[in-house]
């Protein structure tokens, strides 16, 4: 890449900084809407470090993937499942805190470690593709990645149709196992606090 | 280790960090969107693992972008199918709290 090393050093800061942060406000935020665009955010920045990385292809796809679909889903998703609700208390939900985040912090320390103490066998820069990297990609995806290439449409297939199948609601008339008539007020019921609930 | 750019160390540890943030995340929330948010979080903390080492180790066949790609398509099924599994159970429970799906529990 033909940026100063400086601008990428303050960029990567800038970037992790982003993405630390904003994953934090995603589990900590009360609101479940902010952590949807703050997810946003972070895919956003996630994307901007694959660009630092000179992978200009899979930043392109993070953004239109993760941001223009998952993150949309998101929040579809909490549109239609947004109930504000008293939440049950739990028992022991302080020892259950104070175990999570233990086991974390252990992970966290001992993933660092691996990260500065292992010696990495780093490939000299002269090798580097830089900007070609696309078609490389492409030259993968279609000679030693294409089975996995082909198997991951079927997968997007059965990912869509499976969506489509439980996200669908069904009425039926008859009970498919037993032949006895459904109980229609049990499918209406769940639809009421749908389109009651203003908050 | 050349000086011209960032160390690896220095992806692999902002990596590291916001897998475990995932994890706590996954462990500590009640609302079942704010699991699948932490998901999507860890399925990224990987994704910046592979493209460092793309990078640094693997720069002249790219062999760690494939995989971001092929990850990247699995986290968006793997988002579509969550979400829906999300909205049926959400039509059974009419509630998104964790505690209470306990279905599958004998």
């Amino acid at each position: 890449m033909s940026i100063a090393i400086t601008t990428q050093i303050i960029c990567f800061t800038i970037l992790s900084l982003i993405i630390l942060i904003g994953a934090l406000g995603v589990v900590l935020l009360e609101s479940i809407v902010y952590s949807a665009f703050l997810l946003g955010g972070v895919f956003m920045s996630v994307a901007g470090l694959y660009l630092l990385l000179n992978a200009s292809f899979v930043a392109a796809a993070q953004v239109l993937v993760y941001v223009g679909a998952v993150n949309v889903l998101i929040i579809f998703a909490i549109m239609l499942v947004n109930k504000k609700e008293d939440l049950k208390p739990i028992n022991d939900i302080k020892s259950r805190r104070i175990i999570s985040t233990s086991i974390c912090l252990t992970l966290l320390s001992l993933l660092i470690r691996v990260d500065l103490t292992n010696v990495w066998s780093l490939s000299s820069p002269q090798n580097s593709i830089g900007e070609e990297s696309t078609i490389r990609i492409g030259e993968h995806l279609f000679s030693d990645y294409l089975l996995p290439f082909e198997v991951a449409s079927v997968l997007l297939l059965m990912a869509m149709i499976g969506a489509i199948v439980l996200a669908r609601r069904d009425v039926m008339n008859k009970d498919i196992s037993t032949g006895l008539p459904v109980d229609q007020a049990l499918i209406e019921k769940s639809s009421e606090p749908l389109l009651s609930n203003k908050n | 280790m050349n000086l011209e750019s960032i160390p690896i160390q220095a992806f692999l540890i902002v990596s590291s960090a916001l897998f475990c943030i995932g994890i706590w995340g996954l462990l500590n929330s009640r609302n079942a969107v704010r699991v699948l948010m932490s998901i999507e979080l860890m399925l990224n903390a990987v994704n910046i693992n592979l493209m460092a080492f793309s990078s640094y180790i693997d720069n002249n066949l790219i062999q760690g972008q494939v995989f971001t790609i092929f990850v990247i398509t699995v986290a968006a099924a793997e988002a579509a199918v969550g979400l829906a599994i999300l909205l049926s159970l959400y039509r059974n429970r009419v509630t998104v709290d964790m505690e209470s799906f306990n279905l599958l529990k004998w």
